[in-house]
């Protein structure tokens, strides 16, 4: 499971377990991380491919393939993406076909515990992941074009005033690169250790209930 | 295109050649050979409603069709935007001496909560060239900031835009603030931004959705032109 892969391809099916969890391929590391903590064998991972990060109005059609795919293989299903940017989307597509989702607007809000966010109420604030730092480029600098166009950051940036970097894990040379990155867009750099948030709450029960 | 760019001298150019290659140029974000080019044009004697209209607008509604249809990405408009920004800032002083039309007068902004104005930005440009006064609010506004700005400028449009669906739902605060004030009759309310659809910009009660800035000049200049004809009917 490399991160190049997850970007732009995902993850099929991995385990035996008869729980399906479909989830975005930019939290697949920590799902697992979730899953193998608590030793719950009967969930299963596959991931759709995290640039879909990029392209909101994508995500509900390839959740809804997803899960029409491997219906017939699984006793239950879950989906593992907040609204992101899908504006009620994939609430009402997830209501139409009978299985649950994540709570929150999006990966940034539930690793940092959904009412915890909301209360910050950031609206200057440009965040990262743990999955977000290693894949900067593909995420940020090659889509904006910042790469052939360095000059287009602050039509992109200038009303942003820092960038988060939400800490997944204890990393020093992510949180260098996370540094990195808040310099390149010419922003302020704050550290913010989440660990895994409401996620791991979320996969916990549902692999009680199964 | 972009290889030719160091054969071309533009004053060698006739006016049609000049015209068409600035298409070319703001396609590809020359800024400063529009400059170059809107000078080149001025010198000749065009009006500088002409420059803007047939070398920089009709040159840009190329960029956002392209756009439109998945050619060109947003890096490329972005450019190409700044690159009109650039004939723009030497046409503007001289449209308001020369007396360019006045299509009517849009207040804009992006909503409570939102900081991303590129949108925002490539439609008061484009409304701009299109001949519509624009008092542009910036970003983060509240029903107050709209409702003030709009009657303090005696506005014809409220422009609203969003780039997030967590922000987008207070579009509905405005309007509903113009319902409840006796106000929403006054004023045209356009709305834009990503995560919108012509489904939102109904159920919110705004007059119309707007694609992208192509459309939202479109769509303004219909609405203005019924808003002349009820005024002369009635």
């Amino acid at each position: 499971m490399d991160d190049q892969s997850l970007t732009t391809e995902g993850l099929p099916p991995a385990g035996h377990g008869k729980v399906l969890l479909i989830a975005c391929g930019a939290i697949a590391r920590e799902v697992l991380a979730v899953v193998e903590s608590g030793g719950w064998d009967h969930l299963t991972l596959t991931c759709l491919p995290a640039i879909l990060h990029n392209t909101p109005e994508r995500i509900c059609d390839a959740v809804r393939g997803a899960v029409e795919r491997h219906r017939g293989e699984f006793a239950s299903i879950y989906v593992l993406y907040a609204d992101c940017g899908t504006g009620g989307g994939l609430e009402r597509l997830c209501a139409e076909l009978g299985v649950e989702m994540l709570r929150g607007p999006h990966c940034y809000s539930f690793f940092e515990g959904n009412a915890a966010f909301e209360a910050r109420d950031e609206i200057t604030a440009f965040y990262l992941t743990d999955f977000l730092v290693r894949q900067f480029d593909a995420f940020v600098t090659k889509p904006l074009g910042l790469d052939r166009h360095p000059e287009l950051r602050d039509m992109y940036f200038e009303h942003y005033t820092k960038l988060v970097y939400q800490a997944q894990t204890r990393d020093p040379a992510l949180e260098a690169k996370a540094r990195d990155c808040a310099a390149k867009l010419g922003l302020e750099y704050e550290y913010r250790f989440t660990g895994f948030g409401d996620l791991a709450e979320e996969i916990g029960a549902w692999a009680v209930r199964g | 295109m972009a290889e030719e760019e160091d054969d071309i001298i533009l004053s060698e150019l006739n006016d049609e050649e000049l015209s068409l290659q600035m298409h070319d140029d703001l396609y590809d974000g020359l800024k400063e050979e529009i400059e170059e080019g809107v000078n080149i044009l001025l010198e000749r004697g065009w009006e500088p409603y002409r420059v803007l209209t047939e070398a920089l607008v009709s040159g840009m509604t190329i960029v956002g069709n392209d756009f439109r249809d998945g050619i060109l990405f947003v890096p490329e408009v972005l450019l190409a935007a700044n690159a009109m920004k650039g004939g723009m800032a030497i046409l503007k002083p001289l449209l308001a001496e020369t007396g360019a039309p006045r299509m009517g007068k849009m207040v804009i902004g992006t909503v409570k909560g939102d900081i991303h104005d590129i949108g925002k930005n490539l439609v008061s440009m484009m409304m701009e060239g299109a001949g519509f006064e624009v008092v542009d609010l910036g970003i983060n506004n509240a029903v107050d900031a709209y409702l003030e700005a709009a009657a303090a400028e005696g506005a014809d449009i409220i422009g609203m835009s969003a780039l997030l669906t967590t922000t987008m739902p207070y579009m509905k605060v405005v309007i509903d603030s113009l319902v409840e004030k006796g106000m929403r009759e006054d004023y045209i309310v356009l709305v834009g931004g990503a995560p919108l659809n012509e489904e939102f910009g109904k159920a919110i009660g705004a007059d119309a959705y707007c694609r992208d800035a192509a459309v939202a000049v479109e769509t303004a200049k219909e609405y203005m032109l019924r808003k002349h004809n009820q005024l002369a009917a009635g």
